[in-house]
This record gives C-alpha cells, sequence and structure tokens, in this order.
C-alpha cells in the first residue's frame, strides 16, 4: 500500500524531503533550553535576512552553536550510515550485511579510539578509523573467499568474527586507557553521540562527506547490475573489480566518516535501507536517495530522543538498539523476506 | 586443433581455437577444445554433471579466463575486449536462481542496455521503450509491473532471456536454461531458443536432456568428461553408443513416424538395472 502511494519519484522525493526538513527544524526547537519554534526558524533564517531581534542572546547561542551543529552532524551521519549500509548491500548482493555487521564501524571504532589515545589530531583519528574500517571490511570478505563458501551466512559468520576481534581489540585499548580521564571519553563516545560536534567539525566533516555521498549517488543505477552478482554483472559489461573496489571503499569512508563524527551508532546502516527498499522499491535509483533522507530523519529522531527522554543524554547506540531492532523484525516481516 | 568441418565460408561469429581449463593445476576441466558459430547457429551442449558445461559457458564470455587457447567474437579475441565491448557482443542468461533483491520485471530486463549507457547514466525513456518492445515481442508484456518474485519460474526465465535480448548481442550463452522447468515450459524455453536463432543471434546453450539437441536440430558438442568435445550435426554426433557411454543408461534413439523426428528414449527401470550389471560385468 506504502508502494502505490509513493509510486512516483516527484511524490515520494517532496516526502521524504518535507519529512526531514520539518523533523530538521523541530529537532532545532526541541530541548531542556525552551526556544518556540518560531523563534528557532527566526534566528536561523537571521543568517540570510535582517530581521528584528525578538531573542535573547542565549537563545541565539543555543540555536546556532550547539543544536545547528548537532543537527548537521544527525544529517550527515544518519545519512551516511543509511546510504553506506545500503551500498554494501548491493555490492555484497546481500541484503542483511551493514557496516555493523561486516566489522567496519568496530574496525573504525578501534581505529579511533587508538588515535584518541594517542592524542592524535582530528585528521590522524579520521585517517586512522579509515584504515581499520577497511582493514575490516578486507579481511572479512576474505574470509568467505579463503573457504570457497560465497553464501550468507558464511559471509555474516565473517562478520561476527571479525568483529569479535574488534571488539577484544577495543576492551584492550580501554584496559590500558587512564580510568579517570581518557576511559569515561571512550566508553561514552563508543556508545554514540552527537554531543560533541562542534560548528568546526561540520566545516571539516561536511563537505568530505557530501562529496563521498555524491560520488556513491551518481552510480547508483549501477549497484542494480552489482547486486546480481558477479558473472551477470560482468556480462552485462560492469568491471567488477574497479566497481567493488570503488563502491567498498567510498561505503567504508563513509562509516568511518560517521564514526569519527559519533561514535558507533547501530543498527541505522542495516534498518535503514530496508526501510527505504519497502517505500521506493529495490531499485537503487529510488532506494539510495530514500534511504539517505530516511537515515538522516530517523537520526534527527533517535538524537531528539537522546536529549529528552531523561535528565541526562542517553547515549544512541542504546536508543537505535531498541527502536531499531523490533522494526527490523516488522520490516522483516512486511518484505517477507527469506533468508 | 580446427578440423576442417568447422570451417565455413560464412563469416564465423564465435570461434573457440583449441581452449583449456583448469581449477586445479595438473586437472584440466577442458582440453583442447575447438569449434566455430556462424549467425544464427546453436550449439547445445551435453555432458554429464562437472563436465565443464558451465565452465565453457563462463570461458566463451570472459568470466573464466582462458589457460590456453582462444576464444574470439565477431573475429576479436574475447581476452582483448574490455568488459563493456563484450557485453555488446555476447549476452549471458544464468541459471534461474532467486536474486538478493527483488526488481520489477520492467527494471530487470532494461539492465540489459548497462553496455551502452556511461558510468554515471541510468537508463531513460528510450532504454525503457526498447525494453518495451522485447517484452511486447516474446509476449510478456504483461508481467512487466510485476516483481521477479511473483512470477513463475518459466516466466522468469522469460525474462533473463528478454534481458539477453535487450542487450542486443550477436551471441546469447544460456545456462541450463530448462532446468527447474516444467516440461511444458522446458519446450517453450526452447521455442524461444529457436527464435533467438531465426532473429539472428547465434546461440550456445547448456542442457541434460538429450532430446533438446535433437528438437533444436543445430550443432550439438559433447564433453566426454575428460576435457575434450566432440562437436557436429545432430545426426553425426548423437547415437545411442555416445549417449549411453555420456549417462550409463540404457535408452534408444528412435524415428517417430507421427511426429517426423527422432526421439531420446530410456528403458525400463528394472530393465535399466540390468543394463547397469551387465555394464559391471564387461
Amino acid at each position: 500500500m506504502l508502494k502505490k502511494i509513493f509510486e512516483s519519484d516527484a511524490v515520494l522525493f517532496a516526502a521524504l524531503a518535507t519529512a526531514t526538513f520539518a523533523l530538521f527544524v523541530a529537532g532545532m526547537a526541541v530541548g531542556r533550553f525552551r526556544v518556540p519554534v518560531g523563534e528557532t526558524a527566526r534566528i536561523l533564517a537571521s543568517g540570510a535576512v535582517a530581521l528584528e531581534r525578538t531573542w535573547t542572546p542565549q537563545m541565539e547561542n543555543v540555536v546556532l552553536k550547539i543544536r545547528l551543529p548537532r543537527l548537521f552532524g544527525a544529517l550527515l551521519v544518519g545519512g551516511s550510515l543509511a546510504l553506506s549500509g545500503a551500498a554494501y548491500q548491493a555490492v555484497f548482493k546481500n541484503p542483511l550485511v551493514s557496516p555493523d555487521l561486516l566489522g567496519v564501524s568496530s574496525g573504525a571504532c578501534v581505529g579511533a579510539s587508538a588515535a584518541i589515545l594517542m592524542h592524535w589530531g582530528a585528521l590522524a583519528i579520521q585517517l586512522s578509523a579509515l584504515f581499520m574500517g577497511l582493514i575490516a571490511v578486507v579481511v572479512t570478505t576474505a574470509i568467505p573467499r579463503f573457504f570457497r563458501n560465497d553464501t550468507t551466512p558464511m559471509l555474516v559468520l565473517s562478520g561476527v568474527i571479525v568483529t569479535g576481534f574488534m571488539t577484544s581489540l577495543q576492551g584492550l585499548l580501554k584496559y590500558s586507557a587512564d580510568p579517570l580521564d581518557e576511559l569515561p571519553s571512550i566508553v561514552y563516545w563508543a556508545m554514540g553521540s552527537l554531543g560533541a560536534i562542534k560548528a568546526s567539525d561540520i566545516r571539516v566533516m561536511g563537505p568530505a562527506i557530501t562529496l563521498v555521498m555524491i560520488a556513491l549517488v551518481s552510480i547508483r543505477w549501477r549497484l542494480n547490475l552489482m547486486s546480481l552478482g558477479d558473472s551477470e554483472a560482468r556480462s552485462l559489461g560492469v568491471d567488477i573489480k574497479k566497481m567493488r573496489g570503488f563502491v567498498v571503499f567510498c561505503a567504508t569512508l563513509l562509516t568511518a566518516g560517521a564514526v569519527c563524527m559519533s561514535g558507533t551508532i547501530g543498527w541505522i546502516g542495516l534498518v535503514v535501507p530496508h526501510f527505504g527498499r519497502l517505500l521506493a522499491g529495490h531499485d537503487n535509483k529510488r532506494a539510495i536517495p530514500a534511504s539517505i533522507l530516511l537515515g538522516a530523519s530517523f537520526t534527527i529522531i533517535v538524537d531528539a530522543f537522546a536529549r529528552n527522554l531523561t535528565g541526562s543524554e542517553i547515549p544512541l547506540s542504546i536508543l537505535t538498539g531498541m527502536i531499531g531492532t523490533p522494526l527490523f523484525i516488522w520490516l522483516l516481516f512486511m518484505q517477507k523476506t527469506t533468508i | 586443433m580446427l578440423t576442417k568441418s568447422f570451417q565455413s565460408s560464412r563469416k564465423d561469429i564465435v570461434l573457440a581455437e583449441n581452449i583449456s581449463f583448469f581449477y586445479v593445476r595438473g586437472h584440466r576441466l577442458l582440453d583442447g577444445i575447438s569449434f566455430s558459430l556462424a549467425e544464427g547457429d546453436i550449439l547445445t551442449i551435453l555432458g554429464p554433471n562437472g563436465s565443464g558445461k558451465s565452465t565453457l559457458l563462463d570461458c566463451v564470455c570472459g568470466i573464466s579466463p582462458l589457460k590456453g587457447g582462444r576464444v574470439s567474437v565477431c573475429g576479436e579475441s574475447v581476452s582483448s575486449l574490455s568488459p563493456v565491448e563484450l557485453a555488446r557482443r555476447v549476452g549471458y542468461v544464468p541459471q534461474l536462481h532467486a536474486p538478493a533483491f527483488d526488481f520489477p520485471v520492467r527494471d530487470y530486463v532494461v539492465m540489459g542496455r548497462a553496455p551502452y549507457l556511461g558510468l554515471l547514466e541510468a537508463p531513460g525513456r528510450r532504454e525503457y521503450e526498447m525494453t518495451d518492445a522485447a517484452l511486447e515481442s516474446m509476449g510478456i508484456a504483461h508481467l512487466a509491473r510485476k516483481l521477479c518474485s511473483e512470477i513463475s519460474g518459466g516466466e522468469r526465465q522469460q525474462v533473463q532471456i528478454a534481458r539477453a535480448l535487450v542487450q542486443e548481442p550477436k551471441v546469447i550463452l544460456l545456462d541450463e536454461p530448462t532446468s527447474h522447468l516444467d516440461y511444458g515450459n522446458q519446450i517453450k524455453v526452447l521455442k524461444l531458443v529457436a527464435d533467438l536463432s531465426d532473429r539472428g543471434v547465434t546461440v550456445i546453450l547448456t542442457t541434460h536432456v538429450p532430446d533438446h539437441p535433437i528438437l533444436l536440430d543445430g550443432k550439438v558438442g559433447v564433453l566426454d568428461g575428460k576435457g575434450g568435445m566432440r562437436t557436429g550435426s545432430v545426426s553425426e554426433i548423437i547415437d545411442e553408443r555416445s549417449l549411453r557411454d555420456m549417462y550409463s543408461v540404457d535408452l534408444r534413439l528412435i524415428y517417430i513416424e507421427e511426429m517426423q523426428r527422432t526421439a531420446c528414449v530410456i528403458g525400463k527401470l528394472s530393465g535399466a538395472q540390468g543394463f547397469a550389471e551387465k555394464m559391471l560385468e564387461v
């Protein structure tokens, strides 16, 4: 039924873009420090047009310095995780893989944690996360090839193995971290939070992530070909090695970028692409942009809960897990997925 | 080496010269196989399980790089063609399998236009028009909006062939196109194969049913399980002895007057057992 309504591209993307924008504005307005929606909109608009100041300096500070970067962070992180999940799923012709299941998230987390422990700079943290993420995905995909077993369970099992190894590396890092200063920051950050994102982070990461997203989005129809399997894709003229390498590299960049901004946030990369396909169909020409917008919206909603449910902030992974897992069961049911 | 009988005056579309392939060094799955096919020729490949039927197709379409010999399509060596150039010449219809993602038939078939689209391009109106025309010409236009999971196995095989047609190749390879299909659908697919040949497409297919090459009445290749393949016309290659050797069952080739064709008939099951015992004694 949902599919019928969203059959036309115009309706689907108008609806999703409007929803994302509305959630963005609403997300700016909610929080313990009350700023009315109208004032929020006026503060945002004042950047572009001259408006009479009806708001207090505190309001402006909260909206522009704290909430705006945070919301942009939610857009970028949610969009990247959803897009990288959808891309991995197409390239590994397997709707059950995601940055989490492939071990990329935990690998990137290890890379970033190690860099934090060494007190490296922001760029080094990013590169270290990317490096470990790539190692994780290479090992995860090498194991099934080593056993000449190209089945879904084998790839998932391989992801479990790599994730297990990365988790214990992460444990080692935690164990050797300074329990007063470094440990809490690593632990809290690894559970996922958008709280620490500053405007300067967005200025650095925003363009980089957007660029990678554009690269993947512009070849999204070709992901359909990849999802048919190697020999079919090749018979349709796809240079598999180059194409897969490019897509996996871009998707891993996105995951590592998201991990650097917000720590590991589980389930978005798995659940959101399923939701995207439920709305838009399996053609990646539609499913990929839909997944990006849904991922951004979902993250904005979850982050709003994380900020407002209790007196202190709840780590995002806890919420995405609690919302994502039942949602995933429902999605599997709706799609009648056979595994 | 290329034998005399394969050299025809017509232009060769597919020319395989002395090709060999192995997965494990020392065990040649394909060894010194040669054949040539002209426009509209049909080559039906028979052979027991594991004799390399699918591998031979993979070699022709460049999925498996040859370990020796040469395959050329329209005069150009397959190994020297880029994936896109090859895809414009050779279409491939894989064995029926459930794809991981569930595309609508129209979106699946339009993927056949991929070799003609740029890296950043997606199919547009022209590509979809060609898709609709192909579905129309095969009489399956009514499936266009259905999902691939919603149609029957026979219909899915037709849809896969439609995708290969949209690709406009000179050669179409079909890997066991009749397996997993009921009897009626098997015959429907064979008719489609004959139809492809009438359209001037050169077809290579693999099958387990000796009646199929007889019905298609083109060339036959019989893989002997030791790497070699005997190729020729149906009357040259298919005889009771070779079929018995291949399948180790008792069978007869009988000309049926009413049907005006030869049919391959299996002996009674109890008789077949007796035959197997006889084989053991020898």
